[in-house]
């Protein structure tokens, strides 16, 4: 074992999710020590705090929502920031699930919900109805403006015909209140990563109606953000830290290393939830390495740009998507793990709306949208 | 001048209520504090604050920078981090553990004495909050270490003094603090019983 002070420190802020297993597992099974890294952990409870804490340099990197290194870098409401993404952290763990009231309510829809288009149709029946009968219309939680809750949660409804902006009500909470506000009947249901639908479920709050890797399997949910400048002016760190995050990932895909994670993210320090939570969701949809899901593609970068220029954070603009396209960095990857350096096509979400996203034409593909603010 | 509305989100009413006195005192008197955030949204609106500052360890830091990005019938504040020429002070109150929000055109000389106000408070109220821990501990040690002297005078038939020196010896060949020794064996002393 390497001499804890011949290690390179690297602080990273992560928020208490199921996804943020790599940096966890790098930590606690030495991965990062292995490859000369003193991983410092530092628990948070808002990616707000995460983006402040990122831009005064409190930390090197961090778990973040896919969106945030995009928005960072466009200065979508905020400074510009140039912020990257050599890596992701976590695919899907996602889910939509809404109160018992409201689920008997779409099962009484002529729609089947065995599909995320059938639910979604199921959905707008309800919501048209509320209407009719001048009832308030539903609201949804999700958990940041630039999250894939948010945009998928959206993508999903607007398929529908739903006009999220419109026809329901949208209002971001924290995740750890997620199942709370449910069981107050605050929120009529919510996009969320896990743990917090299976313990919607496992408490009765609320049913699981869709995830949303039903309708796009390999999007990048949380990503390893990082300042530019930090990248450049750490390369050999950085190149480390990516193979001890390799490494973990690599060891979380074992099914057999389940039960060992669920108890260390279990610990207060991580999750603070329960262990047999935890566990059912790392046996979900969560993938961490099989498949590439390490990887965080330019296109995947350009799906979510088309939706916060969709949804009215960002205009379109040319330059935007030249400086998208250089947020999610394959490349940083390849370079330090000695992988094929050829970019794979990376997939973006089926069209349950019936308009294919192209990423060589944003433009077009927000003129062929007709739900969008 | 006009006096700027300040809205302090804090789940902790003593450091509110020690904030609300500072900024006060430095005679901002339209300051409102909510600890419950629930109907944030409604509150907020009703309000219209020109700067909200709000604590780092608060989960609904995010639901503002939503409600600051999509909302029409607020003024939208905006996190200081927009005017970057001041990375001191955002320092300064990110390690204070307080953040702040505040209305787009505010002149900065008006924002830096409400943050120094902030910032001094909040941190007044960590060391406040330090030595309160420090003197439970204290107590609290005090107690365990009467309680091993008295088993010890009862057990071995000593004086108070000898039944301390024995403590005290013990913690210096185990290298622990006198407290942990004396927990150990008030522990032991209940197992035993």
């Amino acid at each position: 074992m390497t001499d804890p002070q011949d290690l390179t420190p690297v602080r990273a802020g992560f928020i208490p999710l199921v996804d943020c297993a790599i940096l966890v597992a790098a930590k606690e099974k030495g991965f990062a020590a292995e490859h000369g890294i003193d991983l410092q952990l530092k628990k948070e409870v808002s990616w707000a705090n995460i983006r402040d804490r990122m831009n005064i340099g409190l930390l090197d990197v961090a778990h973040m929502l896919a969106g945030m290194p995009i928005a960072q870098s466009l200065g979508v409401s905020h400074i510009t920031v140039p912020t990257i993404a050599p890596m992701t952290l976590g695919v899907g763990g996602n889910a939509i699930t809404v109160s018992h009231t409201l689920y008997k309510e779409l099962q009484e829809t002529p729609e089947g919900l065995g599909t995320p288009r059938a639910a979604a149709q199921a959905l707008r029946h309800v919501v048209e109805r509320r209407r009719r009968e001048n009832l308030e219309p539903l609201s949804f939680g999700q958990v940041f403006p630039f999250s894939c809750h948010n945009y998928q949660l959206r993508y999903w409804m607007a398929s529908a015909g739903i006009d999220p902006d419109r026809d329901v009500r949208l209002v971001v909470i924290p995740p750890p209140y997620m199942v709370k506000s449910l069981a107050a009947g605050q929120v009529d249901g919510f996009c969320v990563g896990e743990p917090w639908n299976i313990q919607a479920a496992d408490d009765g709050v609320g049913v699981i109606l869709t995830r949303p890797t039903e309708f796009w399997p390999h999007g990048p949910e949380k990503v390893l953000g990082m300042q530019e400048d930090w990248a450049e002016a750490h390369p050999e760190t950085l190149a480390k830290l990516l193979h001890a995050l390799d490494a973990a990932a690599n060891w979380i895909d074992d099914q057999n290393h389940h039960g060992e994670l669920a108890k260390i993210l279990a610990k207060p320090e991580y999750l603070g939830v329960s262990e047999s939570v935890i566990e059912q969701a790392l046996g979900g949809d969560l993938e961490f390495y099989h498949g590439g899901a390490i990887r965080a593609e330019a296109d995947h970068a350009l799906w979510l740009y088309a939706q916060m220029v969709r949804w009215g954070q960002t205009p379109l603009a040319k330059e935007a998507e030249d400086i998208v396209c250089k947020t999610f960095r394959p490349d940083l990857l390849n370079a330090a793990l000695g992988a094929d350096s050829a970019t794979e096509q990376a997939d973006t979400p089926e069209p349950l709306d019936g308009i294919a996203f192209r990423s060589d034409d944003v433009p077009g593909y927000i003129a062929a949208i007709t739900i969008k603010k | 001048m006009e006096d700027l509305k300040i809205l302090v989100i804090d789940e902790d009413p003593v450091r509110a209520a020690i904030l609300k006195e500072g900024l006060g005192d430095a005679g901002h008197l339209r300051v409102e504090w909510i600890a419950d955030t629930s109907d944030l949204y409604m509150r907020i609106t009703a309000l219209d604050p020109d700067v909200v500052l709000i604590d780092l360890e608060n989960p609904n830091r995010d639901v503002l920078e939503e409600m600051f990005q999509v909302s029409r019938e607020v003024k939208r504040p905006i996190a200081m981090f927009v005017d970057q020429s001041d990375t001191a002070m955002i320092t300064a109150s990110v390690d204070a553990g307080v953040s702040a929000y505040i209305v787009d055109g505010l002149k900065k000389e008006r924002i830096k004495s409400i943050l120094d106000m902030t910032i001094s408070r909040f941190n007044a109220f960590s060391r406040l909050q330090t030595e309160l821990d420090e003197a439970k501990t204290q107590l609290e040690d005090r107690k365990t270490i009467d309680r091993a002297k008295g088993i010890l005078m009862k057990q071995k038939g000593i004086s108070e003094d000898e039944a301390y020196t024995l403590l005290r010896k013990n913690a210096m060949n185990q290298k622990k603090k006198i407290a942990e020794v004396a927990a150990s064996l008030v522990s032991a002393a209940e197992l035993l019983s």
